[in-house]
């Protein structure tokens, strides 16, 4: 009889560090064509359609940057909250709630139109985003709740808070009714990097910029130092005097002032005015992002764009197959799945031997 | 042994080899056990004991070699396997659950069905036979860890073992409560049950056991009568070279007051854990205090509370004339203390990140060199200071720079000492210096503790091999259940007052 056995590697691997995110997408992709196929769809042409026609042309590679822009700006700060053993599952909420208060500038002030009204924006954005984040952490600081199911629960909050105000306070007097505020100024619009070629906006570099500095404190400045002791053992940051509880409260907060960053620029940059919905699970997709990037901001950079990839392809696949909608969640839910998987390989060997008697 | 019962044997091993990584942990063991002898295996930490007794137990599977029980070949698949083939073990760790009474616990660890109420008459049955006593009903978060191990032994005599393995039992005993278990052991041995010793205690290996297999470098050294050798010749085959033991020179002088406890008490937040109870101590320069006492009574508490880990009343503590009870640990550190506490990995260190990082973890508030502008850490004279520690204790490792976890436990501990003397404390706390580290770097780590001393600081020794504290300690005190014994020089002091101490007796009877 042979037995397949999982034998700890003394030291991490490194190989199989970089290796596991590839492996997983490809394990993504193999499974994604059996799917296909199984729906009597042809397999080959449906993955070809999927992950690399949207590479092809000029717009939608805008496209692709565009929808990577939320996912690596959430991205980031997941990590560095992940990093810290803190577990925001509530980005999609505080992206929204960063939204809202960022979009009281626009809305209720037409007239502010200067240098200063994007940046204003974004830091009440963030702001709001951080805010709200606060309250699962404080939650769990002071009352020991379980700030998976506390931020969690808040999405709904914010969603349906959007809702109301979309369709009430923020909505356009003269907007024939429809739940949409009015159009934002140019001034309150974040322009296009390069408008002779697309529609990529300063968002997509707000974020590139944002996961650099991450990436540097992180990893070299005792602030990042801290985060990464404390969340690798809390007990050993305590010996190096580290407060723990103060570290989740502000990686919480450094969370949430990401999401809620990139719900205004969403907004700003991609939308233009406020609706009832404005993300398709971006705070959601971006937990995989982040831990596709290996909880490292460099790596989220590469997460994010492979992320958007499943939203652009997704799309075109149920445009020109008819597949379900749902085809986005099923292929972000299996790069997932694969890579928890794969990750197993970091730290375990896999040994085939032959069992005795 | 008796004569016939020599003829037969219970188990033998054969050529057994068990490699991780390309090291081999056990290398071609041969050795045997006969019914009704009780047989040591003795060697250092890391020589492979522990993995050849998980082989027998089913825990690991050899690479080489076979085992025979009672003559026949076998396969040991798994724990439940060996207990089929009549072994049983005790392991050095307890696989207890605290929130459980000791019967609930017992019944856990059966295979099958069992009525609790019968186990536990059975238990108390056992226990009272061979002399353990036992309230099977208690919970076992309350029991002390000999009375744990108790409920351990029980839980492996219930299934009736020809042959039962203990891991270093002894370790977590007060002198008395060994005594009580070697009773216990030569009971068994009358019953005709076979007993697998492991230690590293030579004089109980020596009162204690039939025959000795002599473990180094996973390999067979020797095996002998114990009782016909002497604690040193034992000493010498196990370490395979001389060691030389660290020497106390003369009285040491008591310099001035370091710290000053004044009638701490403290009670954890963890519904497990001791409290401290009006915990009076002083700290001199140029001393080394000793703190004995079996593992469990406080001492990690008491750690906690000079490290500032956890706060206590302001002028419980001072550190100088100046009040610490409510300064965290940097805020100490800056007033000249360093401290080491027992765990390596997940306390003192973090397993995965680099010993560079880890230096920096205790000494990022102190060492203004290490932080650059801006909270950026200065990674050159981070390395710098890094190395130096690395060369001054010698430190053995595999990179440059390597995760914490890479080394091995002796040489983690030496880098973690040698971080915290390296900055010259005038006071330094160490909870167990040796936990677990092999007898060179042991050596190593002692005198280099005596060094500091003599060079004016304070030092704190919390730890349970008696033999260090006697070897390096000026005074020693008890802690028991959270009270803390009086100061004593340790010429005043012996085995059997410090063990009557540790085991809960008020002064006076001492």
């Amino acid at each position: 009889m042979r037995q397949i056995q999982l034998t700890k590697r003394p030291q991490a691997s490194k190989l199989f560090a970089a290796l596991s995110p590839l492996l997983a997408f490809a394990l993504t992709l193999i499974a994604g064509a059996i799917i296909f196929w199984l729906n009597d769809k042809p397999p080959a042409q449906a993955i070809y359609m999927y992950f690399i026609e949207p590479l092809i042309a000029e717009w939608s590679l805008h496209d692709l940057a565009i929808k990577a822009a939320p996912l690596i700006m959430i991205g980031v700060g997941l990590a560095v909250c992940y990093r810290a053993n803190a577990w925001n599952i509530g980005a999609e909420g505080q992206f929204v709630v960063g939204a809202i208060v960022g979009s009281l500038v626009p809305i209720f002030w037409p007239d502010f139109q200067s240098p200063l009204t994007l940046p204003l924006m974004l830091l009440l954005g963030a702001l709001g985003g951080a805010l709200f984040a606060a309250i699962p952490a404080w939650l769990k600081v002071r009352m020991n709740t379980n700030e998976i199911l506390t931020s969690l629960m808040l999405v709904y909050v914010a969603q349906l808070l959007l809702d109301w105000l979309a369709r009430g306070p923020l909505r356009d007097p003269n907007g024939f009714n429809f739940p949409q505020s009015i159009t934002f100024s140019d001034a309150a619009t974040l322009p296009e990097i390069l408008p002779s070629s697309g529609a990529t906006h300063y968002g997509f570099l707000l974020a590139i910029i944002v996961a650099i500095v991450a990436w540097f404190v992180l990893e070299k400045t005792r602030a990042g130092f801290q985060v990464r002791v404390v969340g690798a053992s809390p007990r050993a940051g305590k010996f190096g005097g580290f407060s723990g509880s103060k570290l989740f409260i502000v990686a919480f907060m450094i969370s949430g002032a990401l999401a809620g960053m990139a719900g205004i620029s969403e907004v700003s940059g991609a939308i233009g005015h406020m609706q009832p919905i404005i993300s398709p699970g971006y705070g959601f997709t971006a937990i995989i992002v982040a831990f596709l990037g290996r909880l490292n901001p460099l790596g989220v950079v590469a997460s994010g764009l492979v992320l958007a990839l499943t939203y652009i392809g997704g799309e075109g696949v149920q445009m020109m197959m008819g597949v379900s909608d749902k085809v986005v969640r099923v292929f972000q839910g299996l790069l997932l799945f694969f890579v928890l998987a794969c990750d197993t390989l970091i730290h375990y060997k896999v040994t085939i031997s032959k069992g005795r008697g | 042994m008796t004569q016939q019962a020599a003829g037969q044997s219970l188990l033998r091993l054969s050529g057994i080899t068990k490699r991780f990584n390309e090291i081999a942990a056990n290398d071609g063991v041969d050795f045997e056990i006969v019914p009704g002898e009780i047989h040591a295996l003795v060697g250092e930490n890391g020589a492979g004991k522990s993995t050849l007794v998980k082989m027998i137990y089913g825990l690991l599977q050899p690479d080489e070699g076979e085992i025979h029980w009672r003559g026949q070949a076998v396969a040991v698949a798994n724990p439940k396997a060996a207990r089929a083939l009549g072994v049983g073990m005790v392991f050095q760790h307890f696989s207890l659950f605290e929130a459980l009474t000791a019967a609930e616990n017992i019944a856990m660890a059966m295979d099958g069905k069992v009525d609790l109420a019968t186990l536990a008459e059975e238990a108390q049955a056992l226990a009272e036979k061979f002399g353990l006593p036992l309230d099977a009903n208690a919970m076992v978060g309350d029991l002390s860890v000999g009375e744990r191990q108790r409920i351990e032994i029980i839980r492996c005599l219930l299934q009736k073992p020809a042959l039962l393995i203990l891991d270093e039992p002894t370790s977590v005993l007060t002198p008395q409560e060994a005594d009580r278990m070697f009773e216990t052991l030569a009971q068994l041995k009358q019953e005709g049950t076979s007993v697998l010793y492991i230690s590293h205690r030579l004089d109980e290996v020596r009162r204690l056991c039939d025959r000795a297999t002599i473990l180094r470098g996973g390999k067979v050294v020797t095996q002998c009568v114990p009782a016909e050798e002497s604690v040193e010749s034992l000493a010498a085959m196990m370490v395979g070279e001389q060691v030389h033991t660290a020497q106390r020179e003369g009285s040491a002088i008591k310099g001035e007051r370091r710290m000053q406890i004044r009638n701490l008490n403290y009670k954890p937040l963890n519904p497990f854990g001791v409290s401290l109870k009006n915990i009076t101590l002083d700290l001199h320069a140029g001393v080394v205090v000793g703190i004995a006492g079996v593992a469990g009574n406080g001492q990690s508490e008491l750690f906690e509370c000079m490290s500032g880990e956890v706060l206590v009343e302001p002028k419980a503590i001072l550190l100088g004339d100046t009040p610490v009870g409510q300064l965290g640990i940097n805020a100490r550190r800056k007033l000249g203390s360093a401290f080491c506490p027992e765990e390596r990995n997940g306390h003192a260190a973090v397993g995965e990140l680099s010993l560079s990082q880890n230096l920096y973890l205790s000494r990022q508030s102190t060492d203004s060199v290490l932080s650059g502008a801006a909270g950026v850490i200065d990674l050159s004279a981070l390395s710098r200071v890094t190395q130096s520690v690395i060369q001054e204790m010698d430190v053995r490792k595999t990179a440059e720079d390597p995760p914490a976890a890479s080394l091995s436990g002796g040489n983690l501990q030496k880098f973690l000492m040698g971080r915290e003397l390296s900055r010259n404390p005038q006071l330094l706390i160490i909870n167990q210096p040796t936990w677990g580290v092999d007898a060179m770097a042991a050596a190593h780590i002692r005198k280099a503790i005596m060094a500091l001393a003599k060079s004016g600081s304070a030092v704190l020794v919390i730890s349970q091999d008696l033999d260090e504290l006697f070897e390096i300690s000026d005074y020693l005190a008890v802690l028991h259940d959270g009270h803390l014994s009086n100061v004593m020089p340790t010429e005043q002091c012996t085995f059997s007052t410090i063990g009557v101490l540790m085991g809960g007796a008020s002064e006076d009877v001492a």
